[in-house]
């Protein structure tokens, strides 16, 4: 739904519905910290983020403007392949599974990991996050 | 899930669909990376820290992406990728 509507709207919406789903998932797989971060980062920020740059740059609305290009066929032809490859992989492997239960809560272990064995990546993830910032401010700033 | 946002970005003429379909392949991965984590190593949470990287990562890079679209719309008065060739020579 997200890639084949034709109002850009819509496709917006449906990438919320999308996310909800996603963040669903994660609760099954028993990463609650992940799910409500989903909720927050995707749900609360991303997509409010597209309907703000779909807003400003308007002109969408009327959904006659035809939304995919020449490359329909052979972007289907290539993406079949990879799923086909995807499957066959995921088929032919020998997964080790490991039937351990965690003895902590998901939330708990990635609290503890973040801040003593992964520090460094969280600190260069955050200098990132705020170069990012600053560099869309700078480059979506009126002259 | 991945092939889907893979679709979308060889399809799309708007670039802010090609941006959507970006955020469904980086949620793609991250359901792999959580799913992994889950079945082949339970006790602990690196497939989790990983998607929680992958997730700011897409963040940043949402912000920098629409500010990038903001900009080509002031100077180009419209957002199809396929207008904008000044690169192509």
């Amino acid at each position: 739904m997200v890639v084949s509507l034709k109002n850009i709207f819509h496709c917006a919406l449906f990438l919320v519905l999308c996310f909800f789903g996603i963040a669903g998932v994660y609760i099954l797989l028993s990463a609650e910290f992940l799910a409500a971060v989903q909720v927050l980062i995707y749900v609360g920020a991303i997509t409010i983020l597209m309907i703000f740059a779909i807003m400003l740059t308007a002109k969408l609305y009327n959904a006659k403007i035809r939304q995919s290009n020449e490359q329909i066929f052979p972007g289907l032809i290539i993406v079949a392949a990879l799923l086909v490859a995807t499957i066959f992989t995921l088929s032919r492997t020998a997964w080790k599974l490991s039937y351990e239960v965690a003895e902590v809560q998901s939330t708990v272990g990635i609290g503890k990991l973040l801040l003593t064995k992964y520090v460094l990546p969280f600190e260069v993830v955050s200098v990132v996050l705020l170069t990012a910032l600053i560099g869309a401010i700078i480059i979506a700033r009126r002259e | 899930m991945f092939c889907i946002g893979i679709f979308g970005v060889l399809t799309r003429r708007n670039a802010i669909g090609i941006l959507m379909s970006i955020e469904l392949m980086f949620n793609a991965v991250n359901i792999n990376f959580v799913a992994f984590s889950k079945f082949v190593t339970p006790t602990d949470f690196v497939g989790q820290i990983f998607a929680i990287f992958v997730i700011t990562i897409a963040a940043a890079e949402a912000t920098v992406g629409l500010a990038i679209v903001l900009l080509i719309y002031r100077n180009f008065k419209g957002i199809n990728v396929d207008n904008i060739n000044i690169m192509k020579w």
